[in-house]
C-alpha cells in the first residue's frame, strides 16, 4: 500500500458529492465567453465600430483592473480580453472545491471515516486535486471547442481556454496547501481567498502600469491570474506560460503532499491551543455565543477590505499623475474622458459595485454560519435550553448586519484616507468615498435577506444566495457593457445603487433595497419559526 | 388525559419525513419522579420522538404533553424546568469543553459551581480543551456534565452513554442514582444498553417502526420474559410440541431444549416429569432476551409493514 492508495475510490466519491456543483459552474463558465462572442458581434459587428470600440475601452482603468490588457481590437481578442475576469471566479471555485473535499471534510470527521477503510494518508489530497483539475481542464477544452465553433479562430481559442484551465489549476494546487495549515476548513479558506485578492490587486496594479507604461508592469506576473493573460489568446500566444503555471502547480502540490505527510490527522500546521476551564462572565448569552463566532471571520474580513481599500485608494490618486506623464495619446483620452476627476471616479466606482459584491458575500457567509450551527447539531443543544428561536436566529442576524456595515465603513474610510493624502484632501475625499462606499449597504442588506429567506424556508439553498449575488454582478457589468436589454441589466441589485462618484444621490431606490431586505429577513424568520429542525 | 403524576404524555404520534415514515402512532407516559428506559432498535423514532419533545420538531398528529405544557409553544417556560443531552454531541470548535458547559448552564438559568466541578473530576474530562479536539466520548462528558449539574427537573438523555468506557459508563449510572435519590427527579432515558437500563430505570417502553410495542414496569416486563430449558429425559416428551407457550423446541437423543413462557412453565415441567427427568438445566429470564426479541422481529416484519403502508 502505497501512499496514495485508494485514491480512485475517493475520486469516485468526489465526483458523487460534487455531482451536481461541479458540472453547473463548469457548464456556466463554458457558456459565458461564447455569449461575449454573440453580444460583440451583434453590438459591434464590423472592424469600424470594433475599433472604435477598442479605442474607447483600451484607456479605461476600471476596464483594466477588472478584464486586464486589451491587446487588439479584433473579435477574439475582445471576447478574450472581456472574459479577463472569469479567471477570477475559476481561481476562486478551484480553490473552494479543493478545500471543500480535504479540510471540510477532516474537520468534520468525514475524513476519518473513509481513513479507516484502505485508503492511505495522501489519498483525499490527490482525489481533490485530480478531480478539480479535471474539471479545470473540461473547461478549458469545452470552452475552446465551443469558442471555435463560433467561427474564432483554433489556436486562440486553446489559448484561452487553456488560460483558465491553468488558472484554475494553480488555485487549486493553493488550495490544497492552505488546507494543511489550519485545522479549520474556515481558515483555509480565508487565507485562500487572500491570496486570490492579493493576485487580483496585482495584476490590476501592473495591467495599469503597463498600459501607462510607467511602473511595475511586472507585478502582473506574480500572479497566476496574470498568466492566463500572458498566454495573449488571439493575439500572437505564447505557450511556454503553460510550463511556467505547470512548474508550480508540480511545486505546489509537492509542498501540500510534504505538509500532510508531516501533520496529524485534523491537525493543521498551526496548532489549537488549550482554552479556559471555564467561561468568562460575559459568556452567557445567545448574544454572546454568537459573538465568539462571528468576530474570528469578521475581523479578519475587515481587516482585509481596509487594506483593499488603501491599496485601492493609493492606485486611484496615482493615476491622474501617470497619465499626466505618459504622452499625448494618453492626454487625449483623458480629455475625451472629461478631466482627471472623472477618470478618477470611473475607476473608483466599479470598485464600489465591487466591495458590495465582496460584502454582499460576507452577509451571505454569516448566514450559512447560523446555517451551519443547525446542521452541526449546536443549535439543537441552544434551543433545548429556555433560548427560543428568533433569539438565537436574531443573535447572528445582528452579526450579518454588523459584518459588511463595519466592511464598507472601513473600506471607504481607508481609500478615502490613501485618495486624500495622495491628492492632499482629505477632508474632501474620505466623506465622498466613505458615502460611496455606504450607499451600497442596502443592496448588500438586500443578500441577507435573501440568505434569511432562505435560511427560514429552503434552508438547504441558503448557498444559493451566492449565486444570487454572482448573477445580479454579470448582470450589471457585462449587460450594460454589451447593450443588453435594459430590464436584464436591472435585475442587478448593484445597477440601482446610486453612483456617488460622479452622479447624483438617489434616496427611493436605497429605501425600496431597505425595504425589501427587511421583508425577505421577516418571511425568513417567519418561516423558521415554522419549521422542523434540524433539517440534514 | 394529562395528570399530575405525569411528566410525559405523547399519544398517536405520527410524524413522517418525506417517504419515510419515522414515528407511526406512538405513545408514551413517563410518570413524575421515575427513570424511564426508551428502547427500540435503530431507526425506530426514538430521537425524532425526543425532538418533538423539545419543540425542535412538530408532530404531524397526536398529541404531546410535557410537564403539564405544550412542547411547541411554550418552549421557554418549559426549558427552564429540563435539561438534554442529545445522542450525537457537537461542540463548538472554538469554545473549550468548560466554556460550552457553563454557557448551556447559564442558558439553562444558572448551575451549580460546586456540582459541576465535581463531575467534572468524576468524569475525568480536561474542561479546557478546544472542542473540535475532543474525542466522542469527551463531547459526550461535556454534554453530560452540562445536564446533570443542572437543578432541572426532568432530564431527557437520548443515547447518553454512546462512546464512554465502561469505567465511565459506571460513573455515569451512580450519577444518575445519586441525582434522582436526592431530588426525586424524572429521567427518560433512551438507550441500546441493556445493562444500563436493567440497572437504573423503573419503566421502560420499548417501540419499533415508530410504534410503541412494549411497555410497562421492569416485573411486568420480566413476567413476558421466558425461562431456557435444557433437559436430559428418560424417555420421549411429545406432549411438549404441541404446549402452547413453547417455544424453539429443539430435541435429539434424550436431551429437549426450549424457552418457555412464565404462563406455560408449570404445564411444560410436567411433560418432562412424566416423560423422566435425568438432568435439567434452567436458565431464569432475562430482560435482554426479551429486547432482542423485539429488535430481532422489527427486521423480520419490517418488509411486510412497509407494504402495509404503501396500500
Ligand atoms: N430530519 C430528518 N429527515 C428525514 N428523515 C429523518 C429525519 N430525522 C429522522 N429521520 C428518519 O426517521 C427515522 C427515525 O429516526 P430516529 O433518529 O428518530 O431514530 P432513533 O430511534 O433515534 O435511531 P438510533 O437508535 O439510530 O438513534 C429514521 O428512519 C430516520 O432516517
Ligand atoms: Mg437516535
Amino acid at each position: 500500500m502505497n501512499a496514495f492508495t485508494g485514491t480512485g475510490k475517493l475520486i469516485r466519491l468526489v465526483l458523487r458529492r460534487d455531482r451536481v456543483l461541479l458540472p453547473l459552474w463548469v457548464a456556466f463558465l463554458c457558456v459565458v465567453p461564447v455569449v461575449f462572442v454573440s453580444a460583440f458581434t451583434g453590438a459591434y459587428p464590423t472592424d469600424e465600430a470594433r475599433q472604435h470600440y477598442y479605442e474607447t475601452s483600451v484607456h479605461t482603468r476600471a476596464f483594466t483592473v477588472a478584464y486586464g490588457l486589451l491587446n487588439g481590437s479584433s473579435l477574439g481578442e475582445l471576447v478574450a480580453w472581456r472574459s479577463g475576469f472569469l479567471t477570477f471566479m475559476v481561481g476562486l471555485l478551484a480553490l473552494l472545491t479543493v478545500i471543500r473535499h480535504t479540510r471540510t471534510e477532516e474537520e468534520a470527521g468525514r475524513r476519518e471515516l473513509v481513513g479507516a477503510t484502505a485508503v492511505s494518508r495522501h489519498a483525499d489530497l490527490a482525489a481533490a486535486l485530480i478531480v478539480t483539475c479535471g474539471a479545470c481542464l473540461v473547461l478549458g477544452l469545452a470552452s475552446a471547442l465551443a469558442l471555435i465553433g463560433q467561427g474564432l479562430p483554433a489556436a486562440g481559442s486553446l489559448a484561452l481556454g487553456l488560460g483558465f484551465t491553468a488558472t484554475g489549476w494553480v488555485f487549486a494546487a493553493i488550495g490544497s496547501v492552505t488546507a494543511q495549515l489550519t485545522t479549520g476548513a474556515g481558515g483555509a479558506r480565508a487565507i485562500g481567498v487572500t491570496v486570490l485578492g492579493i493576485a487580483i490587486i496585482l495584476r490590476g496594479a501592473g495591467d495599469i502600469a503597463a498600459q501607462v507604461g510607467d511602473g511595475p508592469a511586472w507585478a502582473s506576473w506574480l500572479t497566476p491570474l496574470g498568466w492566463a493573460e500572458a498566454l495573449r489568446p488571439y493575439s500572437g500566444e505564447r505557450w511556454w506560460v503553460l510550463a511556467l503555471a505547470a512548474a508550480v502547480v508540480a511545486a505546489l502540490s509537492a509542498l501540500a503532499v510534504a505538509l500532510s505527510a508531516r501533520r496529524d490527522l485534523g491537525s493543521g500546521m498551526f496548532q489549537a491551543r488549550l482554552g479556559p476551564a471555564g467561561a468568562g462572565p460575559r459568556l452567557s448569552s445567545p448574544l454572546a455565543l454568537a459573538w465568539r463566532l462571528h468576530r474570528g471571520p469578521m475581523i479578519s474580513r475587515v481587516v482585509g477590505l481596509a487594506l483593499v481599500g488603501l491599496v485601492v485608494g493609493a492606485m486611484a490618486a496615482s493615476l491622474g499623475t501617470l497619465m499626466d506623464n505618459s504622452g499625448a495619446a494618453a492626454r487625449q483620452a483623458l480629455a475625451r474622458l472629461g478631466g482627471p476627476g472623472t477618470l478618477v471616479d470611473q475607476f473608483l466606482t466599479p470598485m464600489m459595485v465591487m466591495l458590495g459584491l465582496i460584502c454582499a458575500c460576507f452577509a451571505i457567509q454569516a448566514t450559512l454560519l447560523l446555517r451551519n450551527e443547525e446542521r452541526d447539531g449546536r443549535a439543537e443543544a441552544l434551543l433545548a435550553t429556555p433560548v427560543n428561536r428568533l433569539r438565537w436566529a436574531g443573535s447572528h442576524f445582528v452579526f450579518t448586519l454588523l459584518g459588511p456595515a463595519l466592511g464598507v465603513v472601513a473600506f471607504g474610510a481607508a481609500a478615502g484616507l490613501a485618495h486624500g493624502l495622495n491628492t492632499g484632501a482629505v477632508a474632501r475625499e474620505l466623506p465622498r468615498l466613505l458615502s460611496a462606499a455606504l450607499v451600497q449597504l442596502p443592496a448588500v442588506w438586500l443578500f441577507t435577506g435573501i440568505a434569511f429567506a432562505l435560511f427560514g424556508l429552503l434552508p438547504r439553498l441558503v448557498a444559493g444566495a451566492f449565486a444570487a449575488a454572482v448573477v445580479s454582478m454579470l448582470f450589471g457589468w457585462v449587460g450594460g457593457e454589451l447593450q443588453l436589454d435594459q430590464w436584464v441589466v436591472d435585475l442587478s441589485v448593484f445597477e440601482h445603487v446610486p453612483k456617488l462618484l460622479g452622479g447624483d444621490m438617489a434616496i427611493t431606490p436605497l429605501l425600496i433595497m431597505t425595504a425589501a431586505a427587511a421583508a425577505l429577513v421577516a418571511i425568513g424568520l417567519a418561516g423558521f419559526g415554522r419549521r422542523d429542525m434540524p433539517t440534514p | 388525559m394529562m395528570t399530575e403524576t405525569d411528566a410525559i404524555t405523547m399519544a398517536g404520534l405520527v410524524k413522517s419525513f418525506g417517504p419515510t415514515q419515522a414515528l407511526n402512532g406512538l405513545d408514551l407516559v413517563v410518570r413524575v419522579g421515575e427513570v424511564h428506559g426508551f428502547l427500540g432498535p435503530n431507526g425506530a423514532g426514538k430521537s425524532t420522538t425526543i425532538r418533538i419533545l423539545l419543540g425542535l420538531m412538530r408532530p404531524d398528529a397526536g398529541t404531546a404533553r410535557l410537564l403539564g405544557g405544550d412542547p411547541w409553544t411554550q418552549t421557554g417556560e418549559l426549558h427552564r424546568r429540563l435539561a438534554y443531552v442529545p445522542g450525537d454531541v457537537t461542540l463548538w470548535p472554538n469554545l473549550s469543553g468548560g466554556e460550552a458547559i457553563d454557557l448551556l448552564g447559564r442558558l439553562r438559568g444558572g448551575l451549580n459551581r460546586r456540582r459541576r466541578d465535581e463531575l467534572i473530576e468524576r468524569f475525568d474530562l480536561d474542561p479546557r480543551r478546544k472542542g473540535r479536539t475532543y474525542s466522542k466520548g469527551n463531547r459526550q462528558k461535556v454534554a453530560l456534565v452540562a445536564a446533570l449539574a443542572s437543578d432541572a427537573e426532568l432530564l431527557i438523555l437520548d443515547e447518553p452513554t454512546s462512546g464512554l468506557d465502561p469505567l465511565m459508563e459506571e460513573v455515569f449510572r451512580q450519577t444518575v442514582q445519586e441525582v434522582q435519590r436526592a431530588g426525586g427527579r424524572t429521567v427518560l432515558l433512551s438507550s441500546h444498553i441493556l445493562s444500563e437500563v436493567e440497572a437504573l430505570c423503573d419503566r421502560v417502553t420499548i417501540i419499533r417502526d415508530g410504534r410503541t410495542v412494549e411497555s410497562g414496569t421492569m416485573a411486568q416486563l420480566r413476567h413476558l420474559t421466558r425461562t431456557s430449558i435444557d433437559a436430559e429425559l428418560a424417555g420421549p416428551a411429545d406432549g411438549l410440541a404441541g404446549l402452547p407457550g413453547v417455544h424453539g423446541l429443539r430435541g435429539e437423543g434424550g436431551r429437549v431444549r426450549f424457552s418457555v413462557d412464565a404462563a406455560a412453565l408449570d404445564a411444560a415441567l410436567r411433560q418432562l416429569t412424566a416423560a423422566g427427568v435425568r438432568s435439567l438445566v434452567s436458565r431464569p429470564p432475562t430482560l435482554e432476551e426479551l429486547f432482542l426479541r423485539h429488535y430481532d422481529r422489527a427486521s423480520a416484519s419490517a418488509g411486510g409493514r412497509h407494504a402495509e403502508a404503501a396500500r
